[in-house]
Order: structure tokens, then sequence, then C-alpha cells
């Protein structure tokens, strides 16, 4: 029975229960669903027989903005979009629009770039730890979590003034030289990260209640990742071993040697060690990277008027949740005559039905917390 | 680096015309227009009165569309032939404009055939002043090749497009996206509903035509009790 597709009629009089079902409904205001998701479930006692997610509360028409400022203009606007992991986001759209102008950034540039966003991906990747423990019941971590984050947000902040909503990073390069203590900031922060990690493992990883309330829960098959073109940990915890950063490799990623960690199950108990596994790899990568960095220019000749030829381009990286892509289309024009972003959590959520489906309806935070959606992504 | 302090009037009409007049061209005017490529898509609005700008860019960057007549094309035009209507090259990134009616087909054979298993985005353009309007693509990638590969279908308003969902499952809510913001029908979906804006909306938010300030009057007088959302 969980097998089938079984639509779930969207307006209640079309909807016909059996006589032991009903309706329940979560959110948009749950504490528990990371922001305004609404979750529409279908019960049979405690077991979830079908779902539906009911999203679009935080729309805010930004491919329609997009369409309506010049290149530059609307970089800042894409930090918003997932607010957790701005940087990373600011890097998929300035890179899509260098290849849409055949331009490149300066080396040093692109190094500062994968410092910063592999920093924001540890950052990421502790808020969710966080709150996804936090949805089980684990209160504890969540403070481990935001103290290291701190730190994180200490050096944007000192490297560009913000702490969320960075706009790190420009078109053609960077506007900001690394400031002076920012290798140290970083050894600093990533020399004892490892032991961080295993401390947070030693709440988790034995944990019996967590190994319970995780572990064959939200089964996703290598084969139906594929299917709903799940991205990120979620696919590389199903078992396949894909990651942008290796197999496209953009921004400076192809100088520096670090392991993609793949789960075997699927299940939130791999996406969760498959999480963990890629913070420590993160940490390989800022160290590596601030070893040598190297000199040079930070920004690359690109023009005040950014002006692409006629034609389009795709252009993905792989963001904290997963495949972040760009699809820009150029009129030639001071302005995009088209910014399509395939957000990683949206497609993400898509496979969530699939996934809660013979579950119970506890296992429902857990499942929205191993996907680490944030809907501003979600919504645009 | 803004310095277009034109901003666009939102008008209904402006997106395919010339841009507005730009601030005084400075040293690094970055983008010659590249050599007219006989394989741009006959039906792109017109851009190519733009002013003439002048020689400067150092690094002239060589991109724009170039046909495209390689294996894989080949390949397609084998198995499907006059249904495989232009192929060309864009920033390295290889498109196919393919005949509306087969989409399913090719797209099965994209699958299961050229091992594009991992469709990593479905969406739409919208070009109003085109006979055929609509631009649905297909962002596909394979796994096993490390390839992406553009699929390109042109649709008119009133002309349905086939459903791919049933060939890669995630096709479901991004066709419902495009349904949403462009009103595009998709034949075969399972649940053709709106997914981001109110299912009583009226219009659709990412056509040309639909100014950025317009919005469903009538809705937010009803459901939020305001006279206007801006």
């Amino acid at each position: 029975m969980a097998d089938e597709r079984i639509p779930f009629a969207t307006h209640a009089e079309t909807t016909v229960l059996g006589a032991d079902e009903i309706v329940l409904n979560m959110g948009p205001q749950h504490p528990s669903t990371h922001g305004v998701l609404r979750v529409k479930l279908r019960l049979d006692g405690e077991k979830v027989i079908g779902s539906e997610c009911v999203i679009g509360y935080l729309h805010r028409g930004v491919e329609k903005i997009a369409e309506h400022r010049s290149y530059t203009q609307f970089a800042p606007y894409v930090d918003r979009m997932d607010y957790v992991a701005a940087v990373s986001n600011g890097l998929g759209y300035c890179e899509a629009v260098e290849k849409l102008l055949g331009a490149e950034a300066p080396l040093r540039a692109r190094v500062i770039r994968t410092i910063l966003t592999e920093l924001q991906r540890i950052a990421s990747h502790l808020f969710w730890l966080g709150t996804h423990a936090l949805d089980i019941g684990a209160l504890t971590p969540l403070f481990y979590c935001l103290r290291e984050r701190e730190e994180i947000l200490k050096i944007f902040e000192k490297y560009c003034g913000a702490r969320l909503t960075t706009h790190a990073f420009r078109i053609g390069g960077l506007q900001y030289e690394a400031y002076d203590e920012f290798e140290k900031d970083v050894e600093r922060f990533c020399k004892p990260f490892d032991t961080r990690v295993d401390e947070y493992e030693s709440l988790l990883t034995g944990n019996r209640i967590w190994v319970g309330r995780t572990k064959g829960i939200g089964i996703l098959t290598a084969k139906e990742a594929i299917d709903y073109a799940a991205s990120g940990p979620v696919i590389r915890a199903s078992g396949v071993k894909w990651d942008i950063r290796k197999a496209m490799p953009y921004a400076a990623y192809d100088l520096y040697k670090f392991e993609i960690p793949v789960g075997k199950n699927g299940d939130t108990f791999d996406r969760y060690i498959v999480r963990m596994e890629e913070m420590r790899q993160s940490r390989l990568i800022c160290l590596q990277a601030i070893e040598n960095m190297p000199a040079g220019p930070i920004m690359g000749k690109v023009g005040k008027v950014l002006k692409p030829p006629p034609g389009e381009v795709y252009h993905a990286i792989e963001a904290p949740k997963g495949e972040l892509g760009y699809y820009i289309v150029s009129d030639g024009t001071t302005q995009p005559y088209r910014v399509r972003i395939r957000p990683p959590s949206l497609i993400n959520l898509e496979a969530f039905d699939k996934m809660i489906r013979g579950h119970l309806v506890a296992d429902v935070v857990a499942i929205i917390g191993t996907l680490d959606i944030v809907l501003g992504e979600v919504d645009r | 680096m803004a310095n277009d302090p034109e901003e666009k009037q939102p008008s209904a009409s402006s997106p395919g015309e010339p841009s507005a007049p730009k601030p005084p061209a400075t040293e690094g005017e970055a983008a010659p227009k590249p050599p007219a490529a006989p394989a741009v898509p006959a039906a792109k609005p017109p851009v190519a009165a733009a002013p003439p700008k002048p020689p400067a860019a150092p690094p002239p960057p060589k991109e724009g569309p170039v046909a495209l007549d390689n294996d894989i094309v080949k390949r397609y035009k084998a198995k499907f032939g006059e249904a495989i209507r232009e192929a060309w090259i864009d920033r390295k990134q290889a498109i196919l404009v393919v005949s509306r009616e087969q989409l399913v087909e090719i797209a099965m054979y994209s699958r299961d055939e050229e091992k594009f298993d991992w469709l990593s985005d479905l969406t739409a353009v919208d070009w109003p002043k085109r006979e055929k309007r609509f631009d649905v693509v297909l962002n596909m990638y394979s796994m096993e090749k490390n390839e992406r590969l553009r699929l390109k279908v042109h649709a008119t308003a009133d002309e349905r497009v086939p459903s791919v969902q049933g060939v890669w499952a995630t096709a479901n809510w991004e066709e419902r996206e495009v349904y949403d913001m462009f009103g595009i029908v998709f034949e075969g979906h399972p649940g053709l509903t709106r997914i981001l804006m109110p299912d009583e909306w009226q219009g659709h938010p990412l056509r040309k035509d639909y100014d950025i300030l317009t919005q469903d009057t009538a809705w937010v007088r009803e459901n939020l009790g305001i006279e206007s959302g801006q």
C-alpha cells in the first residue's frame, strides 16, 4: 500500500477517507517545520499513509525581481533564499554570471571564495544538526553547534561586515581583500574543530534514543533518489557517490584533496553520518587552502556595466543542501531576461511523501529535519 | 559596480526591446557582440539593434551560440530524425530543440539510452513576440557520463506540453511551478495545481506581460483585507 502513489486530493470535499482515517494539518506555524511549511497528513491511527506539502507562504517572486534589476543589483537578493547559507548562494550566482560573460575570477579570489563557502557549509550543517537534534528531543547539541557557528559568523563579519546575508562575493571576483588576521582566524577555528565534531558525535551517534529515532526512518533508495533528483547529502546517504565539487569542479576545488562521504541505507541516520563527515572534510579543505594562499588580484576584468552577450547558461554548485543551479538567459541588455533558480531544498522536499509513508506522526519532524530544508529557498 | 541608474520601467512590453539608454560607456565594456551564428534560434526577440559598441574589452569572450553536430546530436537525429529541430552549443553547453509531440519519447530515450537519468531542472522562458511564445527547458544530467544536456520545446499559450513526470518523478512539482508561473498546461500530469501562488490567484506572474507591480487585487482585498499588497 505504501508503494502506491495515492493522489492526495487538495480540497476537503473531494477527499474520501476510510473509516479509520483522519487528516491532520501540521503548520504553517509549527515549531519544527523550520519555517512556514504546511504538511497535510493522512493518518490511519498514528501511521502516515499519505501526505501533501503545501508551500508558497514565503514566496517573494525572486525570479521576477531578477528580470527588473541589473545583474549586479540582483546579487544581494540571492542571499535571501537560503539564508542559512547565503555565501553559497552568492557563489553560485556570481559564477553563473561570470560564465555568461565568459569571464573568470582570479585565482586568489577563487581560493578565498572556496574558504568562505566551506566555512558556510560547516555553519549550515551545524545549524541543521542543532535544530534536527532539537526536533527529535536532544536539546544539548544545539548549544554546542551554535557556539561553533558563532565563530564562523564572526569571521564573516570581520571579512565583509555582515553575518547572515553577507553578499560576500562580486561578479568577477571579490570586493574585499582578506583581512590581516584572516588565515589565523580560519586556522584557529579549523584546527580544533574535528574534536568538536567528535564531541557532537559522542552525544548522538551511540545514543540509543537517537539511533532509535533515526535508523530505518525515511529510507530513500539510490534509484528513488535519482528519480526524485535529490542532491547533496540526501543522495549521497543513499549510496550515490556524486558531488559537484568533484564531478564538475568550480571555484578552486580542483586544487584540494577531500573525500566524498557516502551512506548505505539512505535513512535518517545515514544522512546524519554523511553530514558529520562532510563537516570534517570541509575543515580539511579550509586548512589546505590557508596553507598556501596565492597572491594576486582579487577582481577580474568584467567592466562596470555588465552586458553579457545573448545566450544562456546553466551553472550548478554543490550548496550545503545539494545542487543549487542558476539558469540565466541573457538578451544582451544589462538586465537578465530570465533567471531560474534550482533550489535544492525544494527538490529534496519533493521526496518527502515517498519517505514518510508507513512511518509515525512523530517521524514527520525527523524527516523534515533530515532533509535540511530552508523555506526561504523552497518558496523563493 | 552597479551603475545602471536607468531602472527599466516596469512596462509590459519592455523585455524584448533594446535596453534603456545606458550611462556613458566606460573602459570595460565587457560584451562585444559575438559573430551572428546561423544556428541562433530564429525566433529570438529582436535584440540585434543594439547600439554599436566600442571595441574595448581586453579578452574578447568568444561566447554565444554556435551550431552543434557532434556524436550525441547525430545519435538523437538518427533516432528521431525531424523531431530534433535544432542543435547548438552555447557557453560549452549543448542544447537541443525537440518536437513537442515527441517530448516523452525523447525524454525516455535520454534517460534510458543516453543515461541522462537525473533531471536537474525543468523550467520555462517566455518570449511574447515569438509565434510560439514559450520555451519549456529541461536541464538533464548524466551521473554516468558526467555531462549535461538541455532539451527545449516550443509551445504557444494554448498548446499543451506532454508531462515528463512519468519519466522523472521530480518533474511533478517543477511542472506545477511552470504551470503556476507561466500558465503552461502539461498533458498527463496527475495533479496540475498551483504550487507557490494561492490556488485562487488569477494570472501567471512570470509571463512577460505580467507587470512586476501587477497583482490579483480582488484576491488581496478578499483574503488580506487590504487594498494593495504593495
